[in-house]
C-alpha cells in the first residue's frame, strides 16, 4: 500500500530548506488515534514493514503487510491524513534525527550528496530547483510546529494524494474499507501546483567541490532534458543513458573501463535521485564518472564528448538498441514483481500522468523508442549545454 | 493523540496460510546440486550459484583473499570463444544480467533473465565455469580498478569500523579480514587466477538455485544441458569454525574531525540450525532488531542521538554473528553508548513482556513471508538456506519454532548472546572529542 502526496522538495520556501523531508518524519509521530511510534508498532507488530521517502516532486509513505492486515494499514494511513499530531517535543526530536541522517549520509561520508545535492545549484537558477532538499541545519532548527501545521493544511489535502493498494486482496472489499476510513476526511482546497520551469542553460556551467573524505576525484555532467510529461520525447533519453552506461557492453563502460582504463566507475541516469519516471520538469540527464588521480579531468570529459559525438553522428545500431531495451525491460519487470514495486510505480504514474495503467504499458513504450530518436537525443548533449561539477579530494587551497 | 477524535482500530483478519513452494531437486552426475521452483508473476528467471570457496587460515590467507576477489571480478572477462565485451553484450541481449563475487566461504554467481533467455544465460554460465581464460590485459585492468575501489570503500567510516571489528573478533581466521590490501592485489597474476579456478571451481558441493516462470523439471533440464560438461577438477573445502571471541577493551579508531561516531558492538550468535536460534531472533528484535524495538525507541525516538540504529544478524557458515550498529553525533557518543549498554544489559537480565515477545514474533513471521514473496527473494533465501544445510521445509518449520519461544527462552538467549560483556566494541570517531567522555564508561584501547 502506498500513499503519494503531491509535494516534494521543490515546494519548500526560502528559509525552510529540508522541510518536506522533515515533515515526512513528523507523519510518523502520531495522529488522533495513534501515539508516538504506534504507527510503527501496529505495522510491524502485524508482520509488516513500512517507510516513507521525500523526492523532488512528491512524498510517499508505504506499508507492506500480510493481506489480513490490509484494513489496518488503510486505517493507519487515513488516521494521519485526517489528523497528524505534531508537538514541540516530537518536532525537536525529529530535527535531531534528521540532522543525524544528514551526517551519516552526507557529512561523514565520502562523496556524500554527490551529485544529487551538488549539481542543482549549478544546473538551476530558480530557488525551488536549486536549493538543498536535505536542508540547511539553520533552517531545520528554526522550523516550528506552526510551520508543520501550515504545511500539512496546505499540501496534505486528501485531493492532493494518491492511494494505491496491490496484493492478494478482494478489490471490492478494499474499496469498501477505503470509503469507510478515508471517506469522511473533510475535503479541502488542493494547492495549484506551481510551474518550476526555468530556461535551459545556453552555455557551459562549471563548478568545483572539495571533499576532504574522498580519496579520488569524480565528475558529474548534467544536461536538461525534455519535459518527462511528454514520454515520446523523454524516453529516448532514458534509453540513451543505458546505451552509454549499462554494463560492460555499453559505450562508456566499454571505452573507459575496459579499453582506456581511464575510469573506476561510471553511472548514467535521469533525475537527481536516479529514477527516470518519478520527476517532473525541469529535470536532468546525469553522467557520473569516478576516476583515478592519474586520469585528468580533461581526459575524462574529452572521452565522454567523443563518445556522445560518435553516437550523434553514427547513431546506435539495431542490435545494440535491442539488447539495451531487452535488459531495461527485464529490470523493470523485476522491480514490479514485488507488490511494493508495483504499488509505487503505479502511484507515481497515476499522480504525475493520471494513468496507473502505464505500469503495464511501459515495456511496449520502451520497445517503440527508435534508433533515430536515441541518436537525436545524443546530439543534444553538447558541451555548450552541459553543467559540469568536478569533485576533488581534499580541501580548497 | 487526542482522545476525543480517536477511533477504534480495525482488528486483523484471518491470516492466510502460506503455501510452501514446491521445489524440484536433482544432483547432476558431476556433483552439482540443482534446486528449482516455479514462481510465475513476471516472465523472468533468477539464478544463484554457490560454490564452496574457503581459503586457508594464517599468512596464506592474505594472497588468497586478493586472488579470490579478483577471480570474482574477472570470471566474466572472457573465454576462448568470447571477449569480455562480447559476453556482456550477449547476456544483455537475453534481457539478462550476471555477476560473480567471492567471500571467505564461497564463490557466488547471481543472475536474472527474461525467462526466454534462460537457456542462453546458462550457456554463458557453463562457458565461463569451464573455460574462463582470465586474459592478462583484463586481469591487470581489473587489478588497478580494484585498488581504486578499495581506497574508496575504505574511506567510509562504516568500512573502517567493520574491518577493525572483524580483525578484533577473528584474528587470523579467514573471517578476520574480508578485503585484501592494495599491495596484495598488486601482486596477483593472471596465471594464479587460472590455477585457482582449476583447483577450486568444482561442481562437487556446489548448489544452483533457479526460481522463475518455468517448471522445475524444465529448469533442471536446461541446467543439465548447459552444465553437465562442467567437471570436478579440484576439491571443495569448508571454512574452519570461528575461534572463541575475547571481547577485550573497547577499540577506539581515530577519524579526526568526524561529526559522528560509528559505533559497533558485535558477538557470536546462534546459527539457523541451533536450538536457540528462534529465541535469539526474538530477543534481538525486542532489543534493537527492528524499528519497533526498545533501543530504537530510546536512542532515536526519545533522544535523537542517531538516525538508523539496528541490530543485525549475519549467518556465515563458520559462525553466525550479531552486530549492534549506530552512527551517533559526536557530542552524544558517550551518552549513546551508555544507553546501548543499558538496553543490552536489560535484554540480558530482565524478562521481556509477553506483548513485546508476541509483537516481535508476528514481525519475524511476516518478514519471512515478505522476503520470499518475489522471485529474487525466494531464490536468494533458498540459496542461503542451502548453504546452512537447510531445505525449503525450513520456511514452514521456522515459524513453528518462533511460535514456541517463551519469555524464559528469550531471556536465556538474550543473556547468552546480547550481554554487554560478550560483545566486542569498536568506535570510529574524533578521538580528541570522544575519548574523555567514553573513558568514564568503558575501558578503551586506541588503535
Amino acid at each position: 500500500m502506498a500513499v503519494y502526496y503531491d509535494v516534494g522538495m521543490r515546494s519548500e520556501p526560502k528559509g525552510r530548506t529540508g522541510f518536506a523531508h522533515l515533515f515526512e518524519h513528523l507523519m510518523f509521530q502520531g495522529s488522533a488515534s495513534l501515539g508516538k511510534t504506534e504507527h510503527f508498532t501496529y505495522v510491524q507488530g502485524s508482520g509488516g514493514t513500512l517507510n516513507g521517502s521525500t523526492h523532488v516532486d512528491y512524498t510517499n509513505y508505504y506499508e507492506v503487510m500480510p493481506s489480513n492486515a490490509t484494513e489496518l494499514a488503510l486505517f493507519l494511513e487515513a488516521d494521519r491524513m485526517r489528523s497528524v499530531a505534531v508537538t514541540q517535543e516530537n518536532l525537536d526530536n525529529q530535527i535531531a534525527v534528521v540532522q543525524n541522517e544528514i551526517r551519516v549520509n552526507v557529512l561523514n561520508r565520502p562523496y556524500g550528496g554527490f551529485p544529487w545535492l551538488m549539481v542543482p545549484p549549478v544546473l538551476f537558477g530558480d530557488f525551488a530547483n536549486s536549493h538543498n532538499g536535505y536542508g540547511d541545519f539553520v533552517d531545520l532548527e528554526s522550523s516550528t510546529v506552526q510551520d508543520a501545521r501550515g504545511f500539512f493544511q496546505r499540501y496534505y489535502a486528501p485531493g492532493n494524494a494518491v492511494l494505491t493498494v496491490v496484493g492478494d486482496i478482494d478489490t471490492a472489499e478494499v474499496l469498501g474499507w477505503v470509503e469507510q476510513h478515508f471517506g469522511d476526511i473533510p475535503k479541502r482546497a488542493v494547492p495549484k501546483r506551481s510551474s518550476f520551469a526555468e530556461p535551459v542553460p545556453t552555455e557551459e556551467r562549471r563548478a568545483t567541490a572539495y571533499d576532504p573524505l574522498a580519496p579520488a576525484p569524480a565528475v558529474a555532467m548534467a544536461w536538461r532534458v525534455p519535459d518527462p510529461a511528454d514520454l515520446p520525447s523523454y524516453l529516448p533519453y532514458v534509453v540513451l543513458a543505458e546505451v552509454l552506461t549499462d554494463g560492460d557492453a555499453s559505450r562508456l563502460q566499454e571505452r573507459m573501463l575496459l579499453e582506456d582504463r581511464s575510469a573506476t566507475s561510471i553511472g548514467g541516469y535521469l533525475g537527481l535521485l536516479g529514477d527516470p519516471l518519478d520527476a517532473r520538469d525541469p529535470t536532468p540527464f546525469l553522467l557520473e564518472v569516478h576516476h583515478p588521480l592519474e586520469t585528468s579531468l580533461d581526459t575524462v570529459v574529452a572521452t565522454v564528448d567523443e563518445e556522445l559525438a560518435r553516437l550523434a553522428t553514427d547513431g546506435v545500431g539495431a542490435p545494440e538498441l535491442e539488447r539495451t531495451v531487452a535488459r531495461m525491460t527485464a529490470r523493470y519487470l523485476r522491480e514490479v514483481d514485488s507488490v511494493l514495486g508495483r504499488a509505487t510505480t503505479m502511484s507515481v504514474f497515476e499522480q504525475q500522468r493520471g494513468r496507473a495503467e502505464l505500469v503495464n504499458e511501459l515495456p511496449d513504450l520502451l520497445r517503440q523508442v527508435t534508433a533515430e530518436a536515441v541518436q537525436a537525443a545524443a546530439a543534444t548533449l553538447t558541451p555548450q549545454t552541459r553543467t559540469l561539477l568536478e569533485l576533488r579530494p581534499g580541501t580548497a587551497a | 493523540m487526542s482522545a476525543d477524535l480517536a477511533r477504534p482500530l480495525p482488528s486483523l483478519g484471518k491470516p492466510r496460510s502460506p503455501r510452501l513452494p514446491s521445489v524440484g531437486e536433482r544432483t547432476l552426475d558431476n556433483g552439482l546440486r540443482v534446486q528449482a521452483v516455479r514462481r510465475p508473476g513476471v516472465p523472468l528467471a533468477e539464478l544463484r550459484l554457490r560454490i564452496p570457496f574457503a581459503g586457508p587460515s594464517g599468512r596464506k590467507r592474505r594472497s588468497h583473499t586478493a586472488q579470490a576477489q579478483l577471480l570474482g571480478d574477472t570470471l566474466l572477462s572472457g573465454t576462448s570463444r568470447r571477449s569480455a565485451a562480447q559476453l556482456a553484450a550477449d547476456v544483455q541481449a537475453l534481457g539478462g544480467q550476471l555477476s560473480a563475487s567471492t567471500d571467505a566461504d564461497r564463490l557466488g554467481v547471481g543472475g536474472s533473465v527474461l525467462v526466454s533467455g534462460l537457456p542462453g544465460l546458462l550457456e554463458v554460465l557453463g562457458e565461463v565455469l569451464t573455460g574462463a581464460v582470465y586474459p592478462k590485459r583484463e586481469v591487470v585492468g581489473e587489478r588497478d580498478r580494484l585498488v581504486q575501489e578499495l581506497a574508496i570503500y575504505r574511506s567510509e567510516a562504516s568500512v573502517v569500523a567493520r574491518e577493525a571489528l572483524l580483525a578484533r573478533m577473528y584474528g587470523e581466521h579467514p573471517y578476520g579480514r574480508e578485503l585484501p590490501t592494495a599491495d596484495e592485489v598488486g601482486e596477483v597474476k593472471a596465471s594464479q587466477l587460472r590455477a585457482l579456478h582449476a583447483a577450486r571451481l568444482s561442481p562437487a558441493g556446489a548448489v544452483l538455485t533457479v526460481v522463475g516462470d518455468l517448471t522445475p523439471a524444465r529448469a533442471i533440464g536446461l541446467v543439465e544441458a548447459a552444465l553437465s560438461a562442467w567437471s570436478a577438477t579440484g576439491k571443495a573445502s569448508a571454512t574452519p569454525r570461528v575461534p572463541v571471541v575475547e571481547p577485550g577493551p573497547a577499540l577506539l579508531v581515530d577519524r579526526p574531525g568526524a561529526v559522528q561516531t560509528t559505533m559497533r558492538l558485535a558477538g557470536p550468535a546462534p546459527s539457523r540450525t541451533d536450538d536457540d536460534s528462534a529465541a535469539f531472533a526474538l530477543a534481538n528484535l525486542v532489543f534493537g532488531g527492528y524499528f519497533s524495538s526498545r533501543w530504537v525507541a530510546n536512542i532515536r525516538e526519545d533522544k535523537g542521538y542517531t538516525y538508523s540504529p539496528h541490530a543485525q544478524v549475519e549467518h556465515p557458515p563458520a559462525g553466525s554473528r550479531v552486530t549492534v550498529a549506530a552512527d551517533v553525533s559526536t557530542p552524544t557518543t558517550a551518552p549513546a553508548l551508555l544507553e546501548t549498554l543499558y538496553e543490552l544489559g536489560r535484554i540480558a537480565t530482565v524478562p521481556v513482556s509477553q506483548a513485546e515477545l508476541d509483537q516481535a514474533r508476528r514481525y519475524a513471521v511476516g518478514s519471512l513471508a515478505l522476503g520470499t514473496s518475489t522471485q529474487a527473494g525466494l531464490a536468494s533465501t533458498l540459496s542461503q538456506l542451502a548453504a546452512s544445510g537447510l531445505g525449503v521445509q525450513w520456511l514452514r518449520d521456522y515459524p513453528k519454532q518462533l511460535a514456541a519461544v517463551t519469555v524464559e527462552d528469550a531471556l536465556a538467549a538474550g543473556s547468552r548472546y546480547l550481554a554487554p560483556s560478550a560483545l566486542t566494541t569498536v568506535l570510529v570517531g574524533d578521538v580528541d572529542q570522544v575519548r574523555g567522555p567514553l573513558s568514564t564508561i568503558v575501558e578503551l584501547e586506541q588503535q
